[in-house]
């Protein structure tokens, strides 16, 4: 199969204080998979996708996405945060927050217009919150706020995807609609890089898995590389994981 | 002169009109600034720049040996930014939390500028009288040149906060992903920071170093109260500003001359009193009222329910039944039953009930009308 590489992470150490959050990872995702990224807590998860995107500055190695620098592709890439990374009392609206989605093709002081209204609109569509569109954010319910980011995210109308943790603390029918929205967007040719808890739904919802702790343990095809072996390595304890086949 | 007389006066008094004007605008710069501060969690930022100012006003004193007003604010502005720039690098070169880190700079500068504010006075010098007004503030020291240049900084704030809205409005909701998206955070981050220490400068002579932040926040804090829209939130928060700036320097005015600062201050906070209590949404009041209302909604519709319970018994539902065979119900009082007449879900006769067949409908379908509610 010849396969595009969408983003390769080559030697990249991150250190908060001394003691290092990921240590020489080097990584290749190719195009058009639904990769998880899974590990224990404190196994640099959510370092990995923010030293990715420029956020946290890592202290050795480099990051490409489709083979430039990850500064010159920022448009190819979308990203949902952890939900609880914002003050959600702010004082705006679901609409007002999906359209910051546009900001960054707009550029600097250009302020978005009909057409960015139009963009927003849709993707509240294509999260199912159309209704709430003029809801104050802090009066949504928490699987309607990780939809609000998500819908965020879709406005960027990017190739790849970074989602921190989207499924925590939602609702099962709010799990089902973003796993499918994301299936949809493999469908569509796009990557997606997401960092997962739930290990029992790794095999139903991924194509693609990276094992971390705060060095690679291994990363491939579900199918190939998802297995007690993997589990063990990461997590440290014997790990059986009951996955239906 | 009394209130009234103040405001008469204010049409025809040149400098009473100076001083008014003067702390209008400064109460709206510091409404519209303070919103940032109070959105970004940065209130305690405002208190630790407005004390970090003091040691400028006197070293500048002390170089120029001038009390020219505008070079004073210059020491006091050069002062604050180096305050703010070394808490700053406080939070991020060592492990030291935000408010220690304000903490210790507020009271390094003070603790500096008292000891030069005692140096000055001590001096032979008859020009020192009056530094000491910087504290508490003294607004019936503005003159004209001072209120203009409190307008043509507040042009300048309000048209880079046109400018760049967007990019102000996205950082201070979720700076991470403001990254993400290719804008200059830090760059963003420091004309924010920038134009808050410059209006807590030129707030220094009318209002003092003490009391400049509660300037900042007090405004702020009340407008969150009536809006969800941050447009709106800013402009309330001006208006809350220069209606406190004003009536405060009326009251100190006309009252033997009280320091102004403690006056504006206590102005605004009534504003920030009233609208914690009675602002519509998040109002302590309306809050209390409405979720009163939805107790006596639900104890109505919980009685309704018991007594649908005891009809269904009945092949004729408006058989009437004893009051009595209520009583071991919580929640029901005389005045449910009155309430539930008026709604015409029950009739009442002597010490006996019944249910009509509206009230019958009503109870069958409760539940499943709550439902579409929700």
């Amino acid at each position: 199969m010849k396969e595009k590489i969408a983003i390769q992470v080559d030697d990249l150490t991150v250190a908060y204080n001394y003691k290092p959050v990921l240590w020489d990872i080097d990584l290749v995702i190719p195009e058009g998979v639904l990769m998880a990224i899974v590990g224990p807590n404190g196994a640099g998860k959510s370092t990995l996708i923010k030293s990715i995107l420029g956020i946290i500055k890592p202290i050795a190695g480099s990051v490409s996405i489709y083979g430039k620098p990850y500064e010159e592709q920022r448009k190819l890439v979308a990203y949902v945060p952890q939900k609880g990374s914002v003050d959600w009392d702010f004082p705006t609206t679901a609409l007002d927050v999906i359209m910051m989605g546009t900001y960054g093709s707009l550029g600097w002081i250009k302020r978005p217009g009909q057409k960015e209204k139009k963009a927003a609109l849709e993707a509240l569509e294509k999260v199912g919150m159309l209704p709430f569109k003029n809801r104050q954010i802090s009066q949504l319910s928490g699987g309607q706020q990780q939809r609000i980011f998500l819908a965020r995210a879709l406005v960027q109308n990017a190739s790849i995807y970074f989602m921190d943790e989207p499924f925590q603390g939602v609702d099962a029918s709010t799990e089902i609609a973003i796993i499918n929205i994301l299936k949809e967007l493999r469908k569509a040719g796009k990557t997606l890089v997401v960092v997962h808890h739930d290990l029992q739904t790794v095999p139903e919802y991924f194509d693609w898995v990276t094992f971390l702790n705060v060095k690679k343990i291994a990363t491939g095809p579900v199918k190939e590389i998802f297995n007690d072996t993997n589990l063990t390595k990461t997590y440290g304890i014997n790990y059986k994981v009951a996955v239906n086949k | 002169m009394n209130l009234y007389e103040y405001f008469e006066l204010l049409f025809t008094d040149y400098t009473l009109r100076t001083i008014t004007l003067g702390t209008a605008v400064l109460g709206a710069i510091c409404g519209m600034l303070g919103s940032f501060a109070v959105l970004r969690k940065q209130s305690l930022l405002g208190d630790a720049i407005s004390h970090a100012a003091l040691p400028g006003i006197a070293l500048a004193f002390l170089i120029t040996g001038a009390k020219d007003s505008n070079i004073l604010l210059i020491g006091a502005l050069v002062s604050g930014l180096i305050g703010t720039f070394w808490i700053r690098g406080m939070i991020t070169k060592t492990h030291l939390k935000t408010d220690t880190a304000l903490g210790l700079v507020l009271s390094l500068f003070f603790g500096f500028g008292m000891l030069l504010l005692t140096y000055i006075q001590k001096q032979p010098n008859a020009n020192q009288a009056g530094l000491d007004k910087y504290l508490f503030g003294q607004a019936a020291t503005l003159v004209e040149k001072d209120v203009f240049l409190m307008m043509i900084v507040t042009g300048i704030s309000l048209f880079v906060l046109l400018l760049f809205w967007k990019e102000f409005k996205i950082l201070l909701f979720d700076a991470d992903y403001t990254k993400t998206l290719g804008f200059n955070t830090r760059f963003i981050d420091i004309l924010i920071t920038f134009f808050i220490v410059l209006a807590i400068v030129l707030g220094l002579q009318t209002v003092g170093v003490i009391l400049m932040s509660a300037m900042l926040l007090a405004p702020a804090a009340a407008a969150r109260q009536w809006t969800n829209s941050l447009s709106t939130m800013i402009v309330l928060a001006a208006l809350f500003g220069a209606f406190s700036g004003v009536f405060g320097t009326a009251i100190s005015a006309s009252q033997n001359n009280l320091s102004t600062g403690p006056v504006i201050v206590l102005v605004a906070s009534v504003f920030v009193l009233f609208s914690f209590i009675f602002s519509p949404g998040r109002g302590l009041l309306f809050r209390e009222i409405r979720f009163r209302k939805n107790r006596r909604d639900l104890e109505l519709q919980k009685t309704l329910q018991f007594m649908f319970g005891i009809a269904q018994t009945h092949e004729n539902v408006s058989h009437p039944h004893a009051i009595k065979i209520l009583n071991n119900f919580q929640g029901f009082t005389r005045k449910t039953l009155q309430k539930l007449e008026e709604k015409n879900w029950i009739t009442i006769a002597g010490q006996e009930w019944s249910m009509t067949i509206h009230g019958y409908n009503k109870a069958k379908n409760l539940y499943n009308q709550q439902e579409e509610n929700d």
